[in-house]
C-alpha cells in the first residue's frame, strides 16, 4: 500500500499566446521528500512553480493535493491551501523587526490592539523549533542573508505548510549559510514537509535531494531517484544531449606564443565569483563554459570591471590596474556586449547610427563631438561589412530583428577597434542564420589581432570558436583546455566531477 | 542534533549601544532637542520654566497636529503637500458656515473634518488607483485648495459665537498661572491616539510594511491599496482638524492662513527622525521635532536682536544635518 502523494501535478500544459511554455508535464511530491526541480533556462521550472502559487492559471490537466484537486488563483490562496514560496529574492520588510516580519497579517490582538508581547513569543517559539536564537525586536535586515533567509522560511512555516517551495535560495548564500539551510530543511522534511527545491548548483542537488525531476524545453524529461542518476547523464538530460559522436574538430590554432593582453590574477567579486586567474592572449577566442549560474556572466562582468573586484589585480598589456571601472576598461580597449541586449545594449528609441557611434564617442567624450559626414561614413561601413538588414541608417534599433540588433551592439564595439571584446551570449534569440554569421564573425575578428571572450549556454558553440575555454562551475573556474582538448565532452566531464574535498 | 545556533545582529546601533538602529534618527532628535534647550535655558534662564514649554505647544499645536498626519504619509513613503492649502480652506469655510451661514459651530467641525477625510481619500484614491506621484497629485490639491479657499471669501471672515467662546476658553490648568489651553489639549489627545495607532493597530503597521518595501507587503498578503488610501484620508483629517484649530484660536478665517505650513510641516517631520525613503519614522520623533522648532523660534524671540528669518536658516541648517545623518542611516542599513 502506498500513501497517497501529498501533491500530484498530472498532464500540465500552459501556452502563452504563441508559445507553449509546457506540455503535458507530470510532477509528484512525496511528503518528507525533497524533490529538486531541474532545467536549463527555459525549460519551464518557473513555470511550473507559478502555476502551483497561483500566479499563473494551468490551461490543461489537474492538481491534487492530498489527493484533492485545487485551483490556486494567487499566492495568497496558494498559502491558504499551505502551499508557501521562498524566493530567491528575500521578500521582507528590511527596516521592520524579525517577529513584525515572521507575523505581520497575523498578529494576534488584545482589547482590539495588537498584542505585540504575543507576537514577539511566537516568532520566537518558531525560530526555536527552527533551533535559530537571534533578537526577534531587530530588524531584519540587521541579519546577514541567510538569517533572512530563515526568516522568510519561519514566515512560511506559520502559516502551516504542507509544501515548503524553495526556488533558488542558495544562489547568494556563502558555504556555511547553505550548510545552516540544509540542516533546517532535513529537519523539515522529517516532520514530513514536501520540499520542492530549486538550483543550479549540481553538488546540492546530490547533497540534499532524493527525487529529482528533469524538464528541458518544457517538457518532462523524467523523474529519476538522485542516487541512480549519476551526474554526467544529469546533465545530458538538462541540455538533451546523448554525447555519443563528436563533431568534426575545427582547425587547431596554437595561441601559447601570442603576447597576453588581459591578465587577472586572484580576481573575486564577493558573492558572484570566487577567485579565478586568467590569461587572455592577442587574437585569441577565449570560451567560458559552464551550466546556468556557473558565474560566466560575472566573470565577464568582473573583467569589464562593472562589479568592483573584492580581490584581484587586473594586467592589461602589463600595465597594473586596480580596481578597474567600465570607463578605463573601454579606454583601454574593452568593448562589452551584454547578455541581455534589450535592457543593456541597445537604447531601442535611437536610430541604428545613434545607437552605433555611442561607444566611439563615448571614447572621445563627451565635448569632441564626432563630425556628422565621419558618422555617417563608420555607419554606412558596418552596414555594409556586418549585411545589417534595415532600411536605413535613421531606423529605429528596436524595429529591427534581434540578429541585426546584435550586429548593431557588435558594430558599436567594432567602431572603437577594441582589443578585447566580451561577447556574452552574443547569439541568444536570434535565428539559425544570423547565429552562423555571428560565429562566422567571431573567427574574422579573431584573425585580425582582436581577442574575444565568448560566453554561450549552447557548449556547441563555444567549442567550434574558442582556441582555449575556461570551465566554469559553482561561481568558480575549474579547469582550463586548450587547442583539441576543447570538446564538449571534456567539459561535460568536468562539470560532472564530483570535487574532491 | 538540537544545537541551537546563536546570530548576532550587525547594525551599527547594535555594536555600538545594543539598540534597534531604527530608533536611532529618533534618539539623534531627542538628543539634539535636549542640548538645544539646555543652551536656550543656559543663555536665557527664563527659557527653564513651565510657560515656555507650554507655550512651545499652543504656538505650535495646529503644525504639530498636521504633522502627525505627514509622518504616517511620509512613513508610507508618500508626501502630502496639500496640507497647508486645506489650513487656509477650513479657516474660511469653517468661518463662513459659522458666521455666514449661521451654521452651529459643532456642526461645522464635524462638516469641516467630513470634507478634509473625504478630500484626503479622494487624493489617495487617485494615488493608488491610477499610480499618480504623491507630490504631483498633491501638489494639485494645493492649488486647488488654495484657489477654492478665495472663492469662498476674499475677506477675512471673523467668528462671533458663544460656542467658540466656550470651547476656546476651555483649559485644564497646571498650576496658579498656567494652564493647558484647549489647542494644545487638542494636539496632545492627536499626540496620543497616533502614537497607538502607530505601535499598535494593525493598520500602522502595514503603513511602515508598505514604506519597507511595498513589494514585500504586497507578497505577504497585506492590504496595500486600501491602505494607502486611509494614509492619505488620515493626513486630511489632520489637516482639517488643523485648520478648525488655527480658525477657533485666532477667532476668524482666512484665506492665505497656512500658506507655506506645507514645507514647515514636512521639515518637523523630517528633523523628528522620519525617513524620507519610507518604513522608519515614530509620532514622538516627529512631536520632538515640532518641539525643536519651538526652541528656535522662541530663543530667536528671546534673544531680540536677531531677525525672525534666522529661524529659517536655523532650520534649513538643522534639516540638512538630518538628512545627511539619514543617508549614513540607510547605507549602514545595506551594509
Amino acid at each position: 500500500m502506498c500513501a497517497t502523494p501529498l501533491l500530484i501535478m498530472k498532464n500540465i500544459s500552459k501556452s502563452f499566446p504563441g508559445v507553449k511554455a509546457l506540455e503535458g508535464v507530470d510532477f509528484t511530491l512525496q511528503s518528507g521528500e525533497i524533490h529538486c526541480l531541474m532545467g536549463e533556462n527555459g525549460a519551464g521550472k518557473s513555470t511550473l512553480i507559478k502555476l502551483l502559487t497561483g500566479v499563473y492559471r494551468i490551461s490543461e490537466g489537474e492538481m491534487l493535493l492530498s489527493g484533492k484537486p485545487i485551483h490556486p488563483r494567487s499566492p495568497l490562496d496558494a498559502q491558504n491551501m499551505s502551499i508557501s514560496t521562498v524566493y530567491q529574492e528575500v521578500n521582507l520588510l528590511p527596516n521592520q523587526s524579525v517577529a513584525e516580519n515572521i507575523c505581520i497579517g497575523r498578529v494576534p490582538r488584545k482589547f482590539g490592539l495588537l498584542d505585540r508581547k504575543s507576537m514577539i513569543r511566537k516568532a520566537k517559539e518558531i525560530l526555536e523549533w527552527m533551533n535559530i536564537d537571534i533578537d526577534v525586536t531587530q530588524p531584519v535586515s540587521n541579519y546577514s542573508l541567510a538569517i533572512q533567509q530563515m526568516v522568510s522560511i519561519a514566515r512560511a512555516l506559520d502559516i502551516k505548510s504542507k509544501i515548503l517551495i524553495l526556488d533558488e535560495p542558495t544562489s547568494s548564500l556563502d558555504t556555511e549559510e547553505v550548510e545552516q539551510l540544509f540542516k533546517l530543511m532535513r529537519k523539515l522534511k522529517d516532520e514530513g514537509m514536501g520540499i520542492i527545491f530549486i538550483t543550479h548548483f549540481l553538488d546540492q542537488v546530490y547533497e540534499i535531494s532524493e527525487k529529482i525531476t528533469v524538464l528541458r524545453n518544457g517538457k518532462l524529461v523524467g523523474e529519476y531517484t538522485t542516487e541512480n542518476l549519476p551526474r554526467l547523464k544529469l546533465i545530458s538530460k538538462m541540455i538533451g544531449k546523448e554525447f555519443t559522436s563528436e563533431h568534426v574538430k575545427k582547425e587547431f590554432r596554437n595561441t601559447d606564443s601570442n603576447p597576453v593582453l588581459i591578465n587577472m590574477e586572484k580576481g573575486s567579486v564577493a558573492n558572484k565569483i570566487e577567485e579565478y586567474d586568467i590569461k587572455i592572449r592577442k587574437g585569441e577566442v577565449y570560451g567560458l563554459a559552464g551550466l546556468l549560474g556557473s558565474g560566466r556572466t560575472e566573470l565577464a562582468r568582473s573583467l569589464f570591471g562593472l562589479d568592483r573586484l573584492t580581490t584581484g589585480e587586473l594586467w592589461i598589456n602589463d600595465e597594473p590596474h586596480k580596481g578597474i571601472r567600465p570607463i578605463e576598461a573601454i579606454r583601454n580597449g574593452m568593448g562589452f556586449c551584454p547578455e541581455d541586449r534589450k535592457e543593456e545594449a541597445i537604447i531601442p528609441d535611437l536610430s541604428i547610427s545613434e545607437n552605433l557611434v555611442l561607444a566611439l564617442q563615448s571614447r572621445k567624450g563627451v565635448f569632441n563631438k564626432i563630425k556628422e559626414s565621419e558618422i555617417k561614413e563608420i555607419v554606412n561601413h558596418y552596414i555594409d561589412a556586418l549585411s545589417i538588414k534595415a532600411t536605413g541608417p535613421e531606423q529605429k534599433i528596436s524595429t529591427l530583428s534581434g540578429g541585426n540588433q546584435q550586429k548593431v551592439i557588435l558594430a558599436r564595439w567594432l567602431a572603437v577597434n577594441p582589443s578585447l571584446l566580451i561577447l556574452d551570449e552574443p547569439t541568444r534569440g536570434i535565428d539559425i542564420g544570423a547565429k552562423s554569421e555571428v560565429m562566422q564573425m567571431i573567427k574574422v575578428l579573431s584573425k585580425k589581432e582582436i581577442s574575444i571572450l565568448f560566453i554561450s549556454s549552447e557548449l556547441e558553440e563555444v567549442t567550434a570558436v574558442s582556441d582555449r575555454i575556461a570551465i566554469l562551475k559553482d561561481r568558480r573556474i575549474i579547469g582550463e583546455q586548450k587547442g583539441n582538448s576543447v570538446t564538449e565532452r571534456n567539459i561535460l566531464n568536468k562539470i560532472a566531477e564530483v570535487p574532491t574535498l | 542534533m538540537s544545537e541551537i545556533n546563536t546570530f548576532r545582529p550587525a547594525g551599527l546601533g547594535y555594536r555600538i549601544f545594543n539598540i534597534n538602529k531604527t530608533y536611532l534618527p529618533m534618539i539623534t532628535t531627542i538628543i539634539v532637542f535636549l542640548i538645544m534647550y539646555s543652551f536656550a535655558c543656559l543663555s536665557h534662564p527664563m527659557f527653564f520654566s513651565l510657560r515656555v514649554f507650554v507655550n512651545f505647544l499652543i504656538s505650535n499645536s495646529f503644525m504639530g497636529i498636521i504633522a502627525m498626519g505627514m509622518t504616517f504619509v511620509i512613513i508610507s513613503g508618500g508626501i502630502d503637500l496639500s496640507v497647508g492649502s486645506m489650513v487656509g480652506f477650513i479657516s474660511i469655510f469653517s468661518a463662513y458656515l459659522i458666521t455666514n451661514l449661521e451654521i452651529h459651530p459643532l456642526s461645522a467641525i464635524l462638516i469641516c473634518l467630513l470634507f478634509g477625510a473625504a478630500f484626503g481619500y479622494f487624493q489617495g484614491f487617485l494615488i493608488d488607483r491610477f499610480g499618480f506621484a504623491p507630490f504631483i497629485c498633491t501638489l494639485a490639491g494645493l492649488f486647488f485648495l488654495r484657489g477654492s479657499a478665495y472663492v469662498v471669501s476674499l475677506e477675512s471672515i471673523a467668528i462671533n459665537h458663544p460656542t467658540v467662546d466656550a470651547i476656546t476658553a476651555f483649559a485644564i490648568p497646571l498650576s496658579q498661572k498656567i494652564s493647558l489651553p484647549f489647542t494644545a489639549l487638542v494636539y496632545l489627545i492627536v499626540f496620543l491616539i497616533m502614537l497607538i495607532l502607530a505601535g499598535f493597530s494593525t493598520f500602522g503597521r502595514n503603513v511602515y510594511a508598505i514604506g519597507d518595501n511595498e513589494n514585500s507587503a504586497i507578497l505577504m498578503g497585506i492590504p496595500v491599496s486600501s491602505t494607502k488610501r486611509k494614509i492619505y484620508m488620515l493626513s486630511g483629517i489632520c489637516s482639517s482638524l488643523g485648520g478648525i484649530v488655527y480658525a477657533l484660536y485666532t477667532f476668524s478665517g482666512y484665506a492665505l492662513a497656512g500658506s507655506g505650513l506645507e514645507l514647515d510641516v514636512i521639515a518637523a517631520v523630517v528633523i523628528g527622525g522620519t525617513m524620507l525613503t519610507g518604513g522608519i519614522g515614530f509620532p514622538v520623533g516627529t512631536f520632538v521635532g515640532v518641539l525643536i522648532m519651538g526652541v528656535i523660534q522662541t530663543f530667536i524671540t528671546f534673544q531680540g536682536n536677531l531677525s525672525s528669518w534666522w529661524t529659517k536658516i536655523m532650520i534649513g541648517s538643522l534639516l540638512f544635518v538630518f538628512i545627511l545623518l539619514q543617508n549614513i542611516f540607510s547605507k549602514t542599513a545595506h551594509k
